[in-house]
């Protein structure tokens, strides 16, 4: 599949943002960062950018973007619709704890915050099932994929909320958001180790045998191409430009983009100077998620190219 | 509305069946079909760069060529590829505008180009490759049945089958209600083995597929007879009579 920069930019930043939200949104009525409503202001600003950003870079992918107004209509069906349903829904109660923070509302400010996770992790679910309802993309089949944007979403949003802290006050508020980006780094890499071990083991999935109908005659394999130039199809669909730089950029995801902040957040659990280093955490991270989403979609393959090769 | 219309049991379901059989790859029904539907209901249907290096366009049907089997069972067939207006859609459900949409009397899968955003979730979810963005005006486009020839009141009735059916030269295209057992597509589905591509998948095409005939495998005793002369072997014309009698 082809990884148009719209969306992989979108699912990163946004992901974050959700992230970022979430984990602001379930600490606080926890007593987390309680006499810094500060911090809690600036992550939730942050969040808010990065989502809205993401969300913008989303509507550069649509053919007509003026449009977009009527994805909101077929949530009954479509996830894609729910998942715009589920940012917009964020936005209030997310508006509301910024609203909170400022004005020290505690009590408001939990109430929103558990809502704005709410549907931080919602929003999280419908662009992942996006993805995973495909059933002509096996890769994006496989039961991992949903977890692994929750995954993507928690360690870079815990990533961005560590090196909030180690600004505000290292002493404190440090501990908590560093310890999860840590742990969500580990489960980042015990996710996609699984996921990509199982991808390569080879997926069950329609042949080009079954595609064709042919299987009775025996192996099938194309003669003449329907046409000699490129067609939206071979684009959209049989993306594979930089497919084999999949083994590197995996291990550049792995170790750069999710081991390195886990080691710098245990770093700055240690004494390490917190702040550059969970700052530099937070930038491998984003790092990190982009490169694994990129190959989300480069290493996806459609059944519609068992017609063409 | 993308959720799937309600359809009884025994609803229309309008389709192509196609016979691989018969099928010479000739590519009529892709340029027929291409003419027609470049003015008709999805106009246009733009073609990009169509006079230099890079041509490319939007085609409602691709006409492949394969080769199967091995040996002397093996043989190239040529396979037409285009919307097969599934039973259960998931380009219809993934549609997050309600542009694309199967209809309820006929079951007929169209996208309405006035409410469609362009995502291309829709060309994702399809498993056949039948939907083609028009990266013109940012809509998608895909096979509509020829909806405006098989409705069309102003165009003799012989003439309202899809272009595809009623140019390809072989007959290897035909057009009608595959939710009526009777009809004589269902019959000829029936008769022939016609089958579902990609079954598995549950998007329960209506169009189907009839497999090559086996070969009828000749004697084996029977060789061909090369030494033996033809009447265009023998210049002389004295030879050639005493040829052709003794032949007898």
């Amino acid at each position: 599949m082809n990884p148009a920069p719209s969306i992989v930019f979108f699912t990163t930043a946004s992901g974050a943002g959700y992230g970022l939200l979430f984990w602001l949104g379930v600490l606080r009525p926890l007593g987390w960062g309680d006499g810094a409503p500060s911090l809690g202001a600036a992550a939730v600003v942050l969040a808010l950018v990065l989502i809205t950003a993401g969300l913008l870079s989303s509507l550069a992918h649509l053919g007509n973007p003026q449009r977009a107004w009527r994805a909101f209509s077929q949530w009954r069906s479509s996830w894609l619709s729910r998942e715009g349903v589920a940012a917009v829904l964020t936005y209030p109660p997310a508006l509301l704890l910024l609203l909170a923070l400022w004005s020290g509302w505690p009590a408001v400010a939990t109430l929103a915050g558990l809502l704005a996770a709410a549907g931080a992790a919602a929003t999280i679910y419908c662009t992942a099932m996006i993805y995973a309802s495909i059933k002509p993309v096996r890769q994006w089949r496989h039961p991992l994929v949903v977890p692994g944007y929750f995954a993507m979403a928690a360690f870079s949003g815990a990533a961005l909320l560590a090196a909030l802290a180690a600004w505000w006050d290292a002493g404190r508020l440090l501990p908590v958001p560093a310890a999860l980006a840590a742990l969500g780094g580990l489960a980042a890499i015990g996710l996609k180790f699984a996921y990509w071990r199982a991808v390569d083991a080879g997926m069950p999935g329609p042949t080009a045998e079954g595609a064709t109908g042919l299987g009775a005659i025996g192996r099938v394999r194309p003669l003449d191409p329907p046409h000699t130039e490129q067609n939206y199809l071979l684009r959209e669909m049989g993306f594979r430009v930089a497919r084999k730089h999949a083994a590197r950029l995996r291990q550049v995801a792995l170790w750069g983009g999710f081991a390195a902040p886990a080691v710098l957040a245990a770093l700055a659990l240690a004494g390490a100077p917190a702040a550059p280093l969970l700052a530099l955490g937070a930038l491998l991270a984003l790092l990190g998620v982009l490169v694994e989403r990129w190959l989300m979609f480069a290493e996806a393959t459609h059944t519609v190219m068992l017609y063409y090769r | 509305m993308t959720s799937l219309p309600d359809r009884p049991a025994g609803a229309k379901k309008l389709g192509l069946v196609i016979d691989l059989d018969t099928c010479v790859g000739c590519q009529a029904c892709a340029t027929n079909c291409k003419e027609w539907n470049a003015s008709g209901h999805s106009a246009p249907l733009p073609d990009f760069k169509p006079y230099s290096a890079g041509a490319e366009g939007v085609w409602f049907n691709r006409v492949h060529s394969y080769e199967a089997g091995e040996g002397d069972q093996g043989r190239t067939v040529h396979f037409p590829r285009s919307c097969l207006h599934c039973e259960t859609p998931a380009c219809v459900t993934v549609c997050p505008t309600g542009a694309s949409y199967k209809r309820a009397e006929d079951g007929i899968v169209l996208v309405n180009a006035e409410t469609c955003i362009g995502c291309g979730l829709c060309a994702w979810a399809c498993p056949y490759g039948a939907r083609e963005m028009d990266e013109d005006s940012g809509v998608m486009k895909k096979c509509t049945l020829c909806i405006d020839r098989i409705y069309n009141e102003t165009i003799p009735e012989a003439q309202r089958q899809p272009a595809c059916v009623i140019t390809c030269p072989t007959r290897a295209r035909h057009f009608g209600d595959l939710g009526d057992p009777d009809s004589a597509v269902s019959q000829l589905v029936a008769r022939r083995g016609g089958q579902d591509l990609m079954p598995e998948l549950g998007y329960g095409p209506v169009n189907k597929y009839l497999p090559p005939r086996e070969h009828t495998s000749a004697p084996t005793e029977a060789k061909p007879v090369e030494d033996a002369p033809t009447p265009m072997d023998i210049p002389n014309p004295l030879l050639r009579w005493m040829d052709r009698v003794l032949s007898r």
